[in-house]
């Protein structure tokens, strides 16, 4: 067995954070899809923070990861009611029809 | 005990928007109240900021978490200002479009508070807090005119790729975080020394999410599409006050907590720097939207910003922030132009409805004239002088391509620059436009004409302020 130290977390969180950014760009279907990826990016930020803290023994990084979730929330709720707005407006929140603004 | 008057101007502010929400409650069709409220409350807080702040050299409060400094209160007024005057001149539009709402002053509060954090942070929650705070009151605000696709649109895109940019930027954060031991900038800059792969991973990802919320190419491409969905008012807020605070943000991590490190980032602003002038250039000459065109416009001038902060000195950060504050008056008047382009209730932002404008409204184009001259850096006009301490610090850094690649861009942009002013007083005449304006729109105009055409008199007033910030 293996000693799981900090190389493994902020490895977790970098795959975490990779399937997060894949997700927004080659995602061509649903923006609800969209939002998840964002909530796995900043899910993997507070994995990356809560390995760094424990293993620096300092109490910021937990304190960070506090706030991170909160605004997390409150960006979430946002961008749903966006969503909600936009598909009022529209009927569709396929990504590959938002494109009435061009040029 | 803290110095808690260095950060009155917050504290009003945010007791103020708790009043205005409380009051927007209780007291029926208060919207007109509210606005008025809410433009004095930014008047007020400007004036507090000035008392308390502007002598102050530098001290830090909170555990060093928060600094007040020269560039901090400045910023900070130049943001109260702007935000005032986004407010006074926007009333009009938003009447005609049934905009007019108690929440649409105070979500400009609310993102004024967030920006007035991000600038006075010297820790990378206070920093993070006040992103999200500018941040998430801005999506609303692109949104607004919610019963409308192009806004809804412009609202959705925003907030996909500045939430994006925030994820980005957190990365960074906690890498940052993890190599230095410490959320403080100060503590960061003393452990930053050491040349890890890690750490520039660190700086990249920051760097990044910096330069989507400044709209620097590659990261723009949000820029356009929310400039011309959101309504014109947003728009002109969006181009002017946001930009001080991200400019102010980046400044400060670049020169604060990566200080030793800038043989790593200086090659990445100076690319960023050149692509977006040249983009800003050559993008914007197909453009038949005002807005658009005003978008990729912004893009070009934040790329003469950033080439004043890839110098790595004082003088450098200096020039770039004279060229933020000539820009976003540049800016002010060229919206006021915009939203006196107003017929039967309607309001145009098409280059083509521009076409004749000197046989109807002879100084209404007269002002545009000297406005887009000067956005074109056309001497003896503001923008020239804005252009030439940015090119009189990166030759002075012999950084002779910058100098050479932002001439050139010049000379691209003044192409199209030069068109509008062509269709103005050469093309076909249309109707008249309505001319019973705002008194307030009329001043913003009349002032930030004149600020513009006659800089050359007073260069040094804004020089003497700005000279005095000493971040290195």
């Amino acid at each position: 067995m293996t000693e799981i130290g900090l190389g493994h977390y902020l490895t977790l969180g970098a795959i975490i954070f990779s399937i997060g950014i894949i997700g927004i760009f080659l995602n061509r279907k649903n923006i609800i899809v969209i939002l998840m990826s964002i909530e796995l990016i900043l899910l993997a930020v507070n994995i990356n923070l809560v390995a760094f803290s424990i293993f620096l023994g300092d109490l910021a990084g937990q304190v960070f990861t506090l706030f991170i979730l909160t605004v997390a929330a409150a960006e979430a709720a946002i961008g749903l009611a966006i969503i909600v707005v936009y598909y009022r407006n529209s009927g569709t929140i396929r990504v590959e029809e938002i494109d009435k603004l061009k040029g | 005990m803290e110095n808690f008057n260095l950060i009155l101007p917050e504290i009003f502010i945010a007791l103020s928007i708790m009043f205005l929400l409380i009051l927007g409650v209780f007291k029926k069709d208060s919207s007109k109240l509210i606005f008025n409220t809410s433009q004095l409350i930014l008047l007020i807080t400007a004036v507090i900021t000035i008392n308390e702040t502007f002598s102050v050299n530098r001290v830090t409060l909170f555990k060093d978490s928060v600094v007040i400094d020269q560039m901090s209160s400045l910023m900070k007024i130049i943001t109260l200002l702007g935000a005032f005057l986004v407010l006074t001149i926007s009333t009009n539009y938003l009447k005609t479009f049934k905009l007019f709402k108690i929440e649409y002053p105070v979500l400009v509060l609310c993102s004024v508070l967030g920006m007035m954090v991000m600038i006075s942070s010297n820790d990378l929650i206070v920093f993070y807090m006040g992103l999200e705070l500018q941040s998430l009151a801005l999506y609303v605000l692109a949104t607004f005119n919610r019963d409308q696709l192009q806004s809804s649109e412009a609202g959705l895109k925003y907030f996909v790729l500045s939430a994006l940019s925030s994820g980005l930027l957190l990365y960074g954060c906690s890498l940052i975080y993890g190599f230095s031991g410490s959320t403080n900038f100060d503590i960061i800059s003393n452990q930053l020394n050491s040349n890890e792969y890690v750490l520039t991973f660190g700086i990249v990802f920051i760097i990044v999410g910096l330069a989507f919320k400044i709209s620097a190419v590659p990261f723009h491409m949000w820029a356009p599409d929310v400039y011309q969905g959101s309504p014109t008012s947003v728009t002109l807020f969006f181009t002017m006050v946001p930009k001080i605070a991200a400019l102010t943000v980046f400044i400060r991590f670049l020169y604060v907590p990566f200080l030793n490190l800038i043989d790593q980032w200086q090659m990445i602003i100076v690319f960023l720097s050149i692509a977006s002038m040249l983009f800003g250039a050559i993008a914007a000459i197909g453009q038949t939207n005002i807005k658009r065109l005003i978008a990729y416009s912004s893009i070009g001038h934040i790329g003469y910003t950033l080439a004043g902060l890839a110098t790595g000195t004082n003088e450098g950060i200096q020039s770039s922030i004279v060229y933020i504050s000539i820009y976003i008056i540049m800016n002010l008047a060229l919206f006021s132009c915009l939203l006196m382009l107003k017929r039967n209730n309607k309001y145009y932002e098409d280059i083509d409805d521009l076409s004749g404008l000197s046989k109807n409204h002879p100084l209404l184009s007269l002002s545009l004239l000297a406005i887009l001259f000067s956005l074109a850096g056309i001497p003896p006009l503001a923008g020239f002088f804005a252009k030439f301490y940015i090119f009189k610090a990166v030759i002075e850094q012999s950084m002779f391509f910058l100098a050479v690649v932002g001439l050139l861009s010049t000379v691209v942009a003044a192409f199209y620059y030069l068109r509008i002013i062509k269709i103005i007083y050469f093309d076909e005449e249309k109707e008249k436009y309505d001319e019973d304006h705002s008194i307030w729109l009329k001043f913003s105009l009349t002032f930030s004409t004149i600020l513009i055409l006659l800089y050359f008199i007073f260069p040094s007033q804004l020089i003497d302020v700005v000279s005095r910030i000493n971040i290195i």
